[in-house]
């Protein structure tokens, strides 16, 4: 075996290994509306993967996808695969239930249920079948540490969320997500509801989350995704563009309509 | 250039604030309508019935003999329609408005049973009553006991609690259910755990009003068939019964025979008003007690 081929299967090996997400030849529509064309993309373990793009150009409709929840629009129809850990998500017989214990999701507008801090936290694990109290407070105060959140909120884990502010009430959702343990976080917009400091500290604890969990994660703010992520996929009217290390994409387009794009002259 | 001509402006104002005006007292004058109507039928009831009202009426068994008519059996009659058509309609009512909004899919089937159910809303009561009388008590066989009597007035309602539960289930907000969704749980989980706590105020007070419709109605149960003179007190809801808005109206309608019977009538309707009111209540401390804010 020459020395290339040798390189070649253990690259081939790695990026297997490394591979959380596969998305081969995926087209979505909307009844009539074509609203992801052709998609091929590949997410990595423990890496921020940014979606950026233009409103409309289908970044919450692909990250939608990741987890199935698109499906809950009655009018979708889908062709090609998507394959989660080398199992295919789109297959009838996938249960959703358990794709989305593995993949959790983070909302553009902070959604916490009207409960009180701790049963939003315990929602997960408490559906998933955990009835310890003592694990489920384990879980509660370990995600809330996790999420940069528990200083602000142990002395009111009994009162109702909605009496947190928005960047709390973000980051408890996020805590949320952290108590289902998944592998993937998926992150819609998660700060374009939040003010200046609220958005820091969010991009803040998304760095560091990387450090256990996989992201992507879709934002409007092209320096929010210069700075968070690693990789960075340019979406327009449906179809990805260019795809790319985040720092060659913003450095050194390949395409110039990413170059428009992060350069602000259409968008 | 001026779209906006100021002194046009203000030449209209005073015709526009008069005519504001108007229309304000035209609105007061059709609830100030409604509240005498209601008003004066409250007090010449009051004043008629609230002498005959006493713990012999209350507790006694019926009479044609006025002074010696008890209304104990009426009462628990309907008290028994009631433990019929409460669980009756919650439980059908709630799992119909269920399926309908989270499990069918959308499309023909589902506007078609929509559209039914919407129509069956409008349906005259008396139509009920007969559909009761050839369902329940002639092909059922069971007769005309307080069973037939409560499915009837759970029929007759029923379109109503679904349509309520359902706006309420519409009204429980998207990014909840999503949240929840979101996270791997099931739909039953997430009806049990999010959807129904946020539209359980709503569908009980919906559910709790049609109830109480259907406790004041009459027609269908005189097409059902209840006896005009019933001595016994119902025991069970396999009993032969009458009810409180059924002896209202047979002593109405003798009340030209035996002139003490409209007195009668009176304090019956007192009492069934009494009962109204506290199956109404009952909504209201629901609805206060486990509204949730979003
Ligand atoms: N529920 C839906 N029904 C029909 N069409 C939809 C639906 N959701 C999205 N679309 C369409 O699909 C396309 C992609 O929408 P999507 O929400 O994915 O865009 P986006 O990139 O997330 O935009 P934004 O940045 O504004 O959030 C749009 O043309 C949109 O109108
Ligand atoms: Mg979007």
């Amino acid at each position: 075996m020459s020395l290339a081929t040798v390189q070649n299967v253990q690259k081939q090996a790695a990026t297997n290994q490394n591979t959380i997400f596969q998305v081969d030849n995926f087209n979505l529509w909307y009844g009539e509306t074509h609203a992801l064309k052709e998609v091929d993309l590949s997410i990595n373990e423990k890496e921020i993967t940014a979606i950026i793009g233009p409103s409309g150009c289908g970044k919450s409709t692909f990250l939608k996808t990741l987890n199935r929840m698109v499906e809950m629009v009655p009018s979708v129809k889908t062709s090609g695969d998507i394959y989660y850990r080398s199992q295919n998500i789109l297959n009838k017989s996938f249960h959703v239930e358990n794709l989305r214990t593995r993949v959790g999701m983070v909302f553009q507008k902070p959604n916490p249920f009207p409960k009180s801090v701790y049963e939003n936290v315990a929602y997960g694990p408490k559906i998933h079948g955990i009835k310890n109290k003592k694990t489920l407070d384990e879980i509660v105060e370990k995600s809330l540490r996790d999420a940069y959140i528990w200083d602000e909120v142990k002395d009111r884990l009994k009162e109702n969320a909605y009496g947190l502010s928005g960047g709390q009430q973000q980051r408890l959702c996020i805590a949320r997500t952290l108590a289902i343990e998944p592998d993937v976080i998926l992150m819609d917009e998660p700060t374009s509801a939040l003010d200046p400091i609220s958005t820091l500290k969010v991009e803040e604890l998304i760095q560091k989350l990387k450090e256990d969990y996989s992201i992507v994660i879709v934002t409007h703010n092209m320096q929010q995704a210069a700075r968070i992520s690693d990789r960075t996929a340019f979406f327009l009217n449906g179809e990805v563009v260019e795809f790319n290390d985040t720092e060659t994409l913003f450095s050194n387009p390949s395409d110039q309509r990413t170059e428009d794009y992060i350069t602000g002259r259409f968008g | 250039m001026n779209y906006m001509d100021i002194q046009h402006v203000q030449k209209k104002m005073k015709t526009r604030i008069v005519k504001n005006n108007i229309l304000k007292y035209i609105f007061l004058l059709a609830t100030v309508i409604g509240l005498v109507v209601l008003a004066t039928l409250i007090i010449r009831v009051f004043t008629q019935g609230i002498g005959a009202i006493n713990v012999d009426f209350l507790t006694g068994h019926l009479s044609t003999a006025p002074e010696r008519a008890g209304i104990m059996g009426a009462i628990l009659g309907t008290l028994w329609l009631m433990a019929v058509v409460i669980p009756v309609t919650i439980i059908i009512g709630i799992g119909t408005a269920l399926y309908l909004e989270l499990y069918l899919k959308e499309g023909r089937t589902r506007a078609l049973i929509q559209t039914n159910i919407s129509n069956l809303a409008g349906v005259p009561s008396i139509v009920y009553g007969i559909l009761g009388l050839t369902v329940f008590v002639r092909a059922m066989d069971l007769g005309n006991i307080v069973l037939a009597g409560g499915l009837t007035l759970a029929l007759l309602i029923l379109p109503i609690v679904i349509v309520a539960a359902q706006e309420s289930i519409r009204s429980v907000p998207q990014h909840l259910t999503e949240a929840s969704y979101g996270m791997g749980a099931t739909k039953w989980q997430t009806i049990r755990r999010i959807i129904l706590p946020a539209a359980l105020p709503g569908m009980l007070t919906g559910s709790i009003l049609a109830i109480s419709r259907a406790i004041g109605e009459t027609a269908p149960l005189t097409v059902i068939g209840i006896p005009a003179l019933l001595i016994p007190f119902p025991e069970g809801i396999t009993d032969k019964f009458t009810a409180l808005p059924m002896q209202i109206y047979y002593w109405t309608l003798d009340a030209v025979l035996v002139e003490e019977y409209a007195k009668l009538a009176s304090a019956t309707i007192i009492v069934l008003l009494l009962l109204l009111f506290i199956l109404n209540s009952v909504a209201i401390i629901i609805r206060n007690k486990f509204q949730q804010r979003y």
